[in-house]
């Protein structure tokens, strides 16, 4: 019998062929936290563990993110923990500015197929798409993995989802993890991880893949993976990096289970409040007045999805009922943006443009919902009170639906801006 | 290791957002004790004020979606859960809860039956979880020994210290 990708990490980090639920202890190649759970996880190693000790500081990440510069003198105060102890230990840390973690750390290399990635943050999934093994933890279990570099894991039970046909005019990654949403819903992949197939990902960039595996925490997976193709070789190899392991499963693995999704008749989908899972196509919500329009996150604060705005946004206006905040993932997006003309083009057409940090997606700073308002946004979470007010309201749709519906102030099928 | 208390009956999808909400979080993230007051702040108003030492939550399906924040079940534990029975629970707020010792018990029967303030009663050793005010009693899964061991000390990091190594993993030194 063959083995499927998580399989094949698992057991060559372990030296033997694993099985489904058994129970592993294994080293990890890298580790990161960022200023939402780096602090915790230093407060366990000072006042907790009472060990201080970074086991590789190679291999131990910071990245200040989710409020990014500080918007308070309470978060200031976390800021200047992590920057601290990154000092005393030697540890890297990204300060203020760079970007989120999941989209810096592939960009600054860090990220080869085949690595087991501990994060503390549910969104490290999005580094599945790299053919790494990607689990989101909470601080305890960083802060033990920053100390000792290893981590107990479950072996999980592992589902290939296969998904075919060519993407209709309108419609991106976005909408197919929604879709898959609607009917995974959101504990259908607990615990268990998730592998990609089919025709349709060799049309999908890097930066598509990563909004892909980026919300299968949404369904509940431990980590998603999508094998090493030309796609991924060439992202690789476009940064200088030759000779990454061609992970693929072996094509007699034996999953849990399989399922596959025909995308050739797509609409573009939407994630009404307060549900992820909650997932119509956009005809049916259409029409629905919105007060603000988010554009950024992990999930969609990418080269491609800034590019997809600016061509929607292209000689329209903003409605000037409807405050529009794009905010790049990170510096190197932001950097290719405004040499391309794209961020030029937002600020003409009335866009507000933040410095990279997740922000207004966990309601941390930069653009919080008063009572009642209602947005759509590119991020990845609609629930009660996640943006703001708890009586506000958050529609989760992709980058072309959010830019459409800037430009008529309500909630718009993005096809009709797009030739 | 017996639990009892009163109960919270919650619902289906409770997320680690409902427990504590981002910008609450965000805007006391230098103290855990000054979130304490926001706890379930935006779906159970007045929940700080009204949760005993001692009671116990009963939810349906997926308690603890989302975010990985540990903070969510470290709140529940400061402020006086003693467990959460669930019909399943997001994977990484499992893991969170037992690595800061806070029981976490998947049952089937109970949150069916179970109302609001209703007396629960737990018995991890033996695998046994009775609602005493309806009589009803659903055995459970027993917890694998090692991770009664690690609620025994209140913790993965107490387990640590005592035993010299990680759960099911050689001694690190």
């Amino acid at each position: 019998m063959g083995l499927t990708l998580t399989e094949k990490i698992l057991s060559h980090a372990v030296g033997r062929t694993v099985n489904p639920g058994e129970i592993i202890v294994t080293e990890v190649d890298l580790v990161y936290a960022h200023d939402g759970t780096a602090p915790l996880a230093i407060q366990v190693l000072s006042n907790e563990l009472r060990f201080i000790k970074v086991f590789d500081p190679g291999k131990v990440v910071f990245v200040i993110d989710h409020a990014a510069p500080s918007p308070s003198i309470n978060v200031s105060k976390v800021h200047k923990l992590m920057r601290d102890f990154s000092y005393s230990f030697r540890v890297k840390l990204y300060d203020v500015g760079n970007g989120i973690c999941h989209q810096l750390i592939p960009e600054e290399g860090l990220v080869k197929p085949g690595m087991i990635i501990v994060g503390a943050d549910s969104h490290t999934v999005t580094l599945g798409a790299f053919a790494a093994f990607a689990i989101g933890v909470g601080s305890t279990d960083a802060a033990i993995a920053i100390a000792y570099g290893k981590i107990w894991l479950k072996i999980p039970e592992i589902v290939k989802i296969a998904i075919e046909g060519n993407l209709p005019r309108g419609v991106y990654s976005k909408d197919i993890i929604l879709y898959m949403l609607k009917t995974i819903k959101s504990d259908g992949m607990t615990y268990k991880s998730v592998e990609f197939h089919g025709k349709t990902l060799q049309k999908l960039s890097m930066d598509a893949r990563m909004t892909l595996t980026n919300m299968c925490t949404e369904i509940g997976a431990k980590a998603a993976l999508i094998p090493v193709d030309a796609v991924t070789k060439q992202w690789f190899e476009e940064r200088g990096i030759y000779n990454i392991k061609e992970l693929r499963p072996d094509t007699n693995a034996e999953y849990s289970d399989e399922l596959l999704f025909d995308i050739s008749n797509l609409e573009p989908q939407i994630a009404l409040p307060p549900n992820v899972d909650n997932v119509k196509s956009i005809s049916e919500v259409e029409g629905l007045e919105i007060d603000q329009v988010f554009i950024g996150s992990c999930t969609n604060g990418r080269y491609e999805d800034l590019l997809v705005v600016a061509k929607i946004l292209n000689k329209h206006k903003v409605n000037p009922r409807v405050r529009c905040i794009i905010i790049p993932a990170s510096r190197n997006i932001y950097l290719k943006a405004l040499r391309h003309d794209i961020i030029e083009k937002l600020l003409q057409a009335g866009c507000v443009i933040g410095p990279p940090t997740c922000g207004p997606c966990i309601g941390a700073h930069m653009g919080l919902l008063a009572e009642d308002e209602i947005a759509i946004s590119t991020s990845n979470r609609n629930f009660i009170g996640r943006m703001g007010h708890k009586r506000s309201k958050v529609y989760l749709a992709s980058p072309a639906t959010a830019a459409a519906s800037a430009i008529e102030g309500k909630i718009t099928d993005p096809r009709k801006y797009i030739s | 290791m017996i639990i009892r208390g009163r109960c919270w009956r919650l619902g289906n999808n409770i997320s680690t957002d409902h427990i504590i909400s981002g910008k609450y979080k965000f805007s006391t993230i230098s103290s855990l004790d000054q979130m304490l007051p926001h706890v379930f702040e935006e779906i159970i108003p007045n929940f700080y004020k009204q949760v005993r030492y001692g009671d116990i939550i009963v939810a349906g399906r997926n308690f603890g979606m989302g975010s990985s924040r540990e903070h969510a079940p470290r709140l529940l534990k400061m402020i006086g859960i003693s467990a959460i029975l669930a019909k399943s629970f997001a994977r990484i707020f499992f893991r969170n809860a037992i690595n800061i010792g806070l029981p976490v018990i998947t049952v089937n029967k109970i949150p069916d039956i179970t109302e609001q303030w209703d007396i629960i009663e737990i018995n991890l050793l033996k695998g046994i979880v009775i609602n005493l005010n309806k009589s009803v009693e659903e055995r459970i899964q027993p917890y694998p020994k090692i991770i009664l061991k690690i609620l025994a000390e209140g913790g993965i990091i107490n387990y640590i210290k005592r035993y010299g190594n990680l759960p099911w993993g050689e001694n690190i030194g």
